[in-house]
């Protein structure tokens, strides 16, 4: 059973004190939410909230005129720990937060909520943000889509990446017609410039390593539609499934790591198939040209201008513009991490996270999602392991197996323990070491080699034995039947 | 504080917002090139061996690990000489056997099967470990048998296999090398070598890479060799090369009917239109040399752009050069089909023979002993030179050293310099290195006795009947040239005399690999184990049968009867017998 616990700071600036809190500032409550999964699964989740009223120096922080200046301000004098909230409640008539907006969610771990409509009022906005910023439902089930039974789980969740100790993510460039267009992209300064704030950001959770590479003649595997109005050809959404597998032979494996591939794939079309648009279910062009496919990446679709003049020389020089790639690449590495930023209320008002492209926040939302799925996919690992020592009672079990195995359950017991008070960045550590000693218990090739001789086998082999041996047992057998049968009958005759 | 940090992250944001830096337009300087080539050379016997090489030069250190933007070089190969610590990998895949002595010496000869020879790096600390990881990714990447390299089959060659590329120590602790000889090539392994061509086979000389065509031919090698080259002459930085070969002998004599007369099409059923767009140079290479001091014998259609005279291997070459990339060629017809017809039909007498040339066959008879014996051929008329030869045996040949014999000329030939490591069973195979003096004009005989091993039941390998493969021994000399040769630019010389760094003008280097033996070991009957099983499980199936009948059975007198049919029977023999009945 696990517990998570998120540990939320309410504080009350002056004059947003609600009438009808329970007892005076400060104190403390707590509330539990249970999530849960399937029949034998669900996960309980505790906001143990620590209510009280702001300091002087938090006062002069949020004494200035945007939310922004207040969020940047307040933020040395907060708990930075990982998992850990701070809301401040700020006046109803404060204007500090825009009209029309309640809620401002910061760019670390804080947020700004106007008081106004009572407590009852007050806890449900506050229950929404701690969730937007923690986890949700939804982002739980996600986590462990493997045990959420069929079909109650949207496509949606099913799209994020699997939880890996490492992700290597990769840009390919596809050229398909190099004799017509010599296209250059200076992808090692837009990793340093959009990707690399981002994967830095995301190094505590997994390791990233980012590589890139040009080819030539791969072609798509579906021929576009030619639209006479537009003078421009399509890709319908229904024909996008199709496109992918061709182009993946070329772009190699990565043989030299475990790790799962991010592919981005950018799609300069060849002269006689350009412009090239990729158009939605609904028939209408997709205004970023481009679309993800959940749990391998994306593809984007890069036109070339045509020439103003015919006569130009061939091949056609092209830069492309990496800011407008990189844009619609990191959108979808968000995606692919199960970080979009849609199904939020109108009076929310989110912080864009910046250069580095993620929230302190949006850190712990991933961070909170992966600790649950290592701690399922440990339990499952760790099952079929037993579930395989069962089926197999010869098999042979190291020592250093069994001490992954130990070290594992330990792991894991410790990723619950943190997680139950609130120590998300140790509990997903201890979870990570789990994942791995379980891997390795579970993968270990000593495991393999006795799995090769079943019993059925064996008995084969000795049925030479066994059924000239069985012959004058079952004879007598049989003689046995006969004569009991006869003395059955014999009482009768001699009466 | 925080004020600052605001201002700095504001900073931050425009300076993501505002474009890069100045980048240079269309003119930018391309830090990789591409050259793609192919040699055709008619053989004295008549077959025509065609050579493809593509070579990719990346002026970057992969070796640091922060290069990880490709595009011309193969990110797989990138990665892997990254991660591993690579410093030189040469990988040949081979089905057939060049034969040296009639159809001269090879520009790339490879032994038949698979060989991979690497240096790795100083810092590379477990090279074992490396190795092991390397030969199963590239066994990944080829779909080749190479995760079947371990140490029963890797040596440490300490004088064969020098660095080709630059290289600033050679201690061969760091070098590895390996042949499997019972691999077996074919388009498995060639679909994904011309997938690591920039151009794959879509456009430049690699269109002519029909599977079919390839396979239909007397040897077939294909190579991958990646090494650190000079950037400049200065040499003061590294480029890494990486040329991929493809070797091919057609029997065009026997497959067009006794004529010696070739073109493009009929080999290969297919011509060129274009070069790669991506390649620097794209050209043709035909060798037109006249064989004797005679006028030339063939001619060469459509008309060559132009004529390159090199001294190759010894020998003064004329070649017919067709640059795909300029503009005159495709001009009059669409496609090229070089064609190449004999005026007269050659004399094969007047072949030449290589100055060196080997050979090796097992001797012996039984199957308990043998012999392993190798001739070295120097039929240069006045020059003697020394030649290194590798020997690499699997541990189940014992071999005896002491009846290793160099015998040249009627006379003991003591090797200048040996170095042998016995076999450790199950572990390490033989490697018997010998630098030996070749006498002008002489035959070198080397012999060395064996034993087989017994092998346990589960070691023979699927079909042991026919044998196991003894791989290829390698010989490698500086053969004296009876032309002087001068010194050439390795960026401007054609692509197959560049691989091999040429010491001065007087010799060239020869790498030659003998034939592959296949020996006989005692093979059990395999499915003795099962018949042992079933004949004596009933032996003791029936003993156990009549013991359990003498257990069970109740044994009671019988009256004495009519008798049973075999008392019916005697009785009537004793009728006819007029004997008293029983």
């Amino acid at each position: 059973q696990v517990q998570l616990v998120v540990p939320v700071a309410v504080v009350f600036s002056p004059g947003s004190v609600p009438g009808d809190l329970p007892s005076p500032l400060p104190f403390r409550d707590v509330q539990e939410m249970e999530i849960s999964v399937n029949l034998r699964t669900s996960v309980t989740s505790r906001y143990e909230m620590a209510y009280q009223g702001t300091t002087a120096q938090e006062e002069a922080a949020m004494a200035v005129t945007t939310a922004r200046e207040a969020d940047a301000a307040l933020r040395p004098l907060q708990d930075v720990s990982m998992g850990s909230l701070t809301m401040y409640v700020v006046p109803e008539n404060s204007s500090l937060l825009p009209q029309g907006t309640s809620v401002y969610v910061g760019r670390h771990r804080s947020a700004l909520v106007r008081a106004g409509g009572g407590l009852a009022a007050l806890h449900a906005r506050l229950r929404q943000v701690t969730q937007v910023m923690s986890f949700t439902a939804t982002s739980i089930a996600a986590a462990l889509s493997d045990r959420v039974p069929d079909g109650r789980l949207s496509p949606d969740a099913r799209r994020s990446l699997k939880s890996s100790l490492g992700y290597e993510i990769t840009f390919s460039l596809l050229n398909p017609d190099p004799k017509s267009h010599a296209v250059d992209w200076d992808i090692e300064g837009a990793v340093n410039r959009y990707v690399k704030p981002v994967l830095d950001k995301l190094s505590l959770v997994a390791n990233f390593s980012v590589d890139s590479q040009i080819l030539y003649y791969a072609v798509l595997g579906v021929t576009p539609r030619y639209d006479k109005e537009s003078s421009s050809f399509l890709l319908s959404a229904h024909s996008l499934p199709h496109v992918i597998n061709p182009v993946e032979a070329r772009l190699g494996s990565s043989a030299a790591s475990l790790y799962p591939v991010l592919n981005f794939l950018l799609y300069v079309p060849e002269r006689s198939h350009s412009p090239l648009y990729i158009q939605d279910k609904d028939g209408a062009p997709v205004s970023t040209n481009a679309f993800h496919s959940p749990r391998w990446g994306g593809i984007m679709v890069y036109n070339v201008e045509a020439p103003a003049s015919p006569q130009a020389s061939l091949p056609l020089q092209v830069d492309v513009d990496m800011a407008r790639v990189m844009e619609v690449f990191l959108a979808q590495l968000r995606l692919l991490f199960g970080l979009s930023r849609e199904e939020l209320p109108p009076e929310f008002l989110l912080e864009s996270p910046g250069n580095e492209g993620l929230a302190d926040w949006e850190l712990d939302h991933l961070l909170w999602a992966h600790t649950v799925e290592n701690i399922a996919t440990v339990s499952t690992t760790l099952t079929s392991l037993a579930q395989l020592l069962d089926k197999i009672g010869n098999i042979v079990i190291k020592d250093d197996v069994a001490s992954e195995v130990y070290r594992a359950v330990a792991s894991v017991q410790s990723a619950m323990a943190k997680l139950a008070v609130g120590h998300l960045h140790s509990a997903f550590q201890a979870s990570k070491e789990a994942v791995t000693s379980s891997e390795r218990a579970f993968f270990d090739p000593s495991l393999l080699h006795l799995l090769y001789f079943p019993d059925d086998q064996k008995f084969a082999i000795y049925i030479p034995l066994f059924l000239p041996m069985a012959v004058p047992i079952l004879l007598s057998l049989a003689k046995i039947v006969r004569e009991t049968r006869q003395r059955k009958k014999e009482p009768t005759k001699m009466d | 504080r925080a004020g600052m940090a605001a201002a700095l992250l504001l900073l931050l944001l425009l300076l993501a917002a505002c474009p890069g830096p100045g980048r240079a337009g269309a003119g930018r300087e391309r830090r990789d090139t591409l050259r793609e080539e192919l040699l055709l050379s008619p053989l004295p016997t008549g077959d025509v061996a065609a050579t493809f090489q593509f070579r990719t030069r990346w002026d970057a250190d992969l070796q640091r690990g922060a290069v990880s933007h490709y595009r011309l070089f193969p990110k797989a190969l990138g990665r892997l000489v990254a991660a591993l610590g690579v410093r030189e990998l040469h990988l040949a895949l081979t089905q057939g056997f060049w034969r040296t002595r009639v159809w001269g010496q090879p520009p790339l000869q490879a032994p038949a099967g698979a060989e991979l020879w690497v240096w790795f790096q100083p810092a590379v600390t477990d090279v074992d470990k490396a190795w092991k990881e390397l030969s199963n990714i590239l066994s990944g990447i080829f779909c080749a048998s190479l995760n079947f390299i371990d140490s029963t089959n890797t040596v440490i060659p300490t004088a064969s296999f020098k660095p080709l590329g630059l290289a600033n120590g050679t201690d061969h602790h760091l070098l590895r090398y390996a042949v499997l000889p019972r691999e077996v090539v074919c388009t498995e392994n060639l679909t994904p070598w011309k997938k690591l061509l920039p151009c794959g086979s879509k456009a430049g000389l690699a269109v002519l890479l029909k599977a079919e065509r390839l396979f239909h031919s007397s040897y077939h090698s294909q190579a991958v060799h990646i090494r650190p080259v000079c950037r400049d002459a200065s040499c003061m930085a590294v480029s890494w090369e990486l040329r991929q070969t493809l070797t091919v002998v057609f029997d065009v004599f026997s497959s067009g009917q006794g004529k010696k007369d070739w073109s493009l099409f009929k080999m290969f059923s297919r011509t060129l239109t274009d070069a790669c767009p991506l390649a620097s140079q794209s050209k043709v290479y035909v060798d037109i040399s006249p064989k004797n001091k005679e006028k030339e014998l063939l001619e060469v259609t459509p008309p060559p752009t132009s004529v390159h005279e090199a001294v190759v291997q010894g020998d003064k070459k004329t070649y017919a050069v067709y640059d795909l990339l300029s503009p005159l060629l495709f001009n009059t017809s669409r496609s090229l089909n070089v064609q190449l017809k004999w005026k007269r039909p050659q004399d094969s007498s007047e072949m030449p023979i290589p100055v060196l040339h080997a050979q090796r066959y097992v001797g012996g008879y039984g199957l308990q002993t043998g012999e392993i014996c190798t001739l070295i051929y120097n039929t240069h008329p006045y020059r003697a030179f020394p030649v290194i030869l590798l020997e690499t045996v699997p541990w189940y040949l014992r071999l005896y050293v002491h009846t290793l014999t160099i015998i040249t000329k009627g006379k003991e030939n003591k090797p200048s310099y040996i170095h042998y490591q016995p076999a450790q069973d199950r572990r390490r195979p033989h490697l018997l290195e010998m630098l030996i003096q070749l006498p002008a004009n002489s035959v070198t005989k080397i012999t060395i006795q064996f034993e087989r091993a017994l092998l346990k039941w589960t070691e023979y390998p699927p079909d042991p009947n026919h044998g196991f493969y003894v791989g290829s021994s390698v010989l490698s000399a500086l053969v004296p040239s009876v032309i002087p040769m001068k010194d050439v630019d390795v960026e401007q010389s054609p692509l197959f005399t560049s691989l091999f760094p040429s010491s001065d003008g007087s010799s060239y280097f020869v790498r030659l690999y003998t034939e592959p033996l296949l020996v006989n070991l005692p093979t059990p009957d395999f499915s003795m184990p099962y018949n042992v099983i079933c004949l004596t499980c009933t032996v003791v199936a029936v003993c156990y049968g009549s013991f359990y009948n003498l257990l069970t059975r109740t044994f009671h007198v019988e009256e004495p009867s009519r008798g049973g049919l075999a008392k019916r029977l005697a009785n009537v023999i004793r009728k006819l017998r007029g004997v008293p009945l029983l």
